[in-house]
């Protein structure tokens, strides 16, 4: 038996200061991150809750309306044990932009904000919101710590990308440190800087089929923007570096928590695998997994099989008295098979859930666990939330 | 055309050589992928079939060893049909594109110590969009091996089908050439990104919308074939999945919508046949048909949303004991039966 996830201790810890959901697409990611941002609200404590991509009807009932990458309050929250919660949706490009802002000198960050290469990766590149997903956390919790007696917000939730690169801000820093280190930035700064032919001569002569390769396949010009682009981010890099270190510090620290989600499904399960083993591999803080949508029946007392014999016996039974007479069935014959078929088919989806969730925790020993059952409808308001949040909290 | 590309049949799809099939996470985006491909291939022809996430989801569904970046067999079809397999990876990708119109032998490795390909598929975002497409647009352009080379070659793969990015992003993945042509305005990056933009926004290429009869996948939908539309690409089929029978008949769906079912009939009905009706197991009963028929409901709500969207249905059966390489053919059968390959 596995141990079981408690979540409302995880929310009342006053330890915990970060909850980071990850899982795969379509599991009900960000559903959970807003249930367990209510319900941390409504047990009295100043949470934030950063979404990444949100449906759009439950990005309404947070009361997320434009993407302004501003912390906005939640309206009709309870706030009866004096807690409050706020929403936000994250603007890569803005985000991007802040950073440049905040750690370039100002001409500077003119030239990188004007520059093609510096647009097209800030505005549409797939990673860039892995990066800047992290980015925002970080700004959050600085925010949230700038007055250490009265903190703006004591817990932040964070809902992650829908991909499985969802996990590439672990490898951000050690990514950007390793490049900042090598030679290659020094190799595109380098003529930006001094002029080509100077450096060359202190280099080996590698570097001119390096450059000379760089330029016959990026052409002259696109070289060029990705040259003023290094060169100006150049002055930044310390900082920005300073800052994804931080970041995988804060991440990997015992007042972060990673909810892993899933749905039992075997594409989902493999996914959420991967996500615990990768949370491990990092040492990152993995407080449990969340089995999300499992299928219940409501009457869990009738085997799939009894019922199905059942349904059959009352054709027989029907079929003896009314001696074969097309019409013969009556109404509540007729809706009474309809009932016990409808449960068999139910049963057999619950007990598959079942056994898919059950082998996975057996596949991950002492992972704490919960499992979410399915809701009938799609959850888009605080109703609906606040039943996932009980839901999770085992309740 | 190629020998053994001659059909009898129409499909809706004739004259397509790419099919990219996107959807919203947990639809069965790389089951619909691998179904379709499976089915393609029927009648002799050669298809492949792309991921471009590294997940594995293909030789998982086909249950075969990974993929690796080199195009393996991994499926036999009906006449002699074949599917290959392949995982693009962006860096392997990258290589083989320096190769291929550099003939960078030296230079290719210097690249590789200077971290000048580390830089290009895992620092420089975006740049493994563009690598990854760029394979799949060499795989539909290949030509098979033959001694007189050249246009009048039979075309390597009849089909390719890539198991694309999920909705939320498949527009903006596959408009990044035509961003990147935006940032190269000139030289080799600019007219290798125009080509692939050409071929994306051709005749030649559809992207399929994977979904499920629920209301977020629906929405799913209905925003990226907009967001599609919007930058220009050819949008294909929806793909609604696992559909359920629908298990009660009409009248005792609109009893049970209503809560009107008797409890009194159930109960005397269950005894008839020696099933114990407690209060549990009647009421349990009562309160599935409900559930059931708001379900229903539900999903006439987005069905009739898809039908507005005006493009070619077609609709998969849920598999009742998930899907293995079996419940794969089934689906193929079931896509080449409504006309989709």
């Amino acid at each position: 038996m596995a141990p079981v996830l408690d979540i409302d201790a995880l929310l009342d810890d006053p330890q915990t200061r970060i909850i980071v959901c990850c899982g795969a697409g379509g599991v009900g990611k960000t559903t959970v991150a807003a249930a367990l941002g209510l319900r941390a609200a409504e047990s009295g404590r100043q949470v934030v809750v950063l979404t990444i991509d949100p449906a759009r009807r439950l990005a309404q009932s947070l009361g997320l309306t434009t993407l302004d990458n501003t912390p906005r309050p939640v309206q009709g929250i309870d706030d009866g044990h004096g807690g409050s919660l706020d929403a936000m949706m994250l603007d890569m490009k803005r985000t991007f932009d802040e950073v440049v802002m905040a750690h370039a000198a100002p001409d500077k960050a003119e030239q990188i904000l004007a520059n093609p290469f510096y647009q097209a990766v800030s505005s549409s590149f797939a990673g860039t919101q892995e990066y800047m997903a992290m980015e925002k956390l970080g700004q959050l919790r600085l925010e949230a710590d700038r007055d250490p007696d009265n903190p703006r917000w004591d817990l932040i939730v964070v809902d992650t990308p829908p991909s499985r690169s969802a996990l590439d801000f672990l490898d951000a820093p050690k990514r950007l440190g390793s490049f900042l280190d090598g030679r290659f930035i020094r190799l595109l700064v380098a003529p930006a800087r001094v002029g080509g032919r100077a450096y060359l001569k202190v280099f080996s002569a590698g570097v001119n089929i390096v450059t000379t390769t760089m330029t016959k396949v990026l052409g002259g010009q696109m070289l060029t923007d990705v040259q003023t682009f290094v060169a100006a981010l150049d002055t930044m890099f310390g900082g920005f570096r300073q800052r994804a270190d931080h970041t995988y510090a804060l991440l990997s620290d015992s007042t972060t928590k990673f909810i892993v989600v899933a749905a039992p499904e075997r594409d989902a399960l493999r996914e959420a695998s991967y996500f615990v083993d990768r949370l491990d591999d990092e040492g990152m803080p993995l407080a449990g997994l969340v089995v999300n949508r499992v299928y219940r029946v409501s009457a869990p007392g009738l085997s799939a099989a009894r019922a199905l014999s059942a349904a059959e016996e009352l054709d027989e039974d029907e079929n003896g008295s009314s001696s074969g007479v097309p019409a013969g069935v009556s109404d509540s014959t007729a809706i009474t098979q309809g009932l016990l078929r409808l449960h068999a088919v139910q049963a057999e989806i619950a007990g598959r859930h079942q056994s898919l969730a059950r082998r996975f925790i057996a596949g991950h020993p002492g992972i704490p666990t919960v499992e979410v059952p399915a809701a009938a409808q799609d959850i888009h308001d605080m109703v609906g939330l606040r039943a996932v949040g009980e839901a999770l909290a085992g309740s | 055309m190629a020998p053994g590309a001659a059909s009898a049949r129409d499909t809706d799809w004739d004259g397509v050589r790419l099919h990219v099939v996107t959807g919203k996470g947990g639809t069965g985006k790389t089951t619909v992928a691998s179904a379709l491909a499976l089915a393609l291939a029927g009648e002799g022809r050669r298809v492949l079939l792309a991921e471009v996430e590294g997940r594995q989801g293909i030789s998982q569904t086909f249950d075969v060893a990974p993929l690796a970046s080199v195009e393996a067999r991994i499926a036999h079809a009906a006449q002699g049909g074949e599917v290959f397999g392949l995982s693009v990876d962006a860096k392997a990708a990258l290589l083989e594109y320096l190769h291929m119109y550099y003939k960078l032998g030296r230079a290719g490795g210097l690249l590789e110590k200077f971290g000048a390909i580390d830089f290009a598929t895992t620092i420089a975002p975006g740049v493994r969009d563009v690598l990854l497409i760029g394979k799949v647009y060499e795989a539909v352009r290949r030509r098979k091996e033959h001694r007189a080379k050249g246009p009048g070659a039979a075309p390597a793969y009849d089909a390719v089908v890539l198991d694309a990015p999920p909705t939320g992003r498949v527009a903006r993945f596959l408009n990044v050439n035509h961003e990147v042509a935006d940032l190269a305005r000139v030289g080799p990056i600019r007219s290798q990104a125009d080509s692939i933009t050409a071929m994306l926004r051709s005749p030649q290429t559809v992207v399929h919308v994977v979904t499920l009869l629920e209301e977020m996948p629906v929405q799913e939908t209905v925003d990226a074939i907009a967001e599609l539309r919007a930058v220009g690409m050819p949008v294909g089929g929806v793909v609604v999945n696992q559909v359920r029978a629908t298990i009660l008949a009409p009248k005792a769906l609109k009893t049970a919508a209503r809560s009107a079912i008797s409890r009194k009939d159930v109960a005397a009905a269950l005894t008839r046949v020696k099933v114990r009706a407690t209060d549990a197991i009647v009421d349990g009963l009562l309160a599935e048909a409900r559930d059931h028929a708001e379900r229903v409901a539900l999903e006439h709500d987005a069905a009739m949303v898809i039908e507005d969207l005006r493009r070619p249905i077609y609709r998969l059966p849920s598999l009742s004991d998930g899907v293995d390489a079996n419940g794969i053919r089934e689906l193929a059968e079931a896509l080449v039966a409504q006309g989709m390959a």
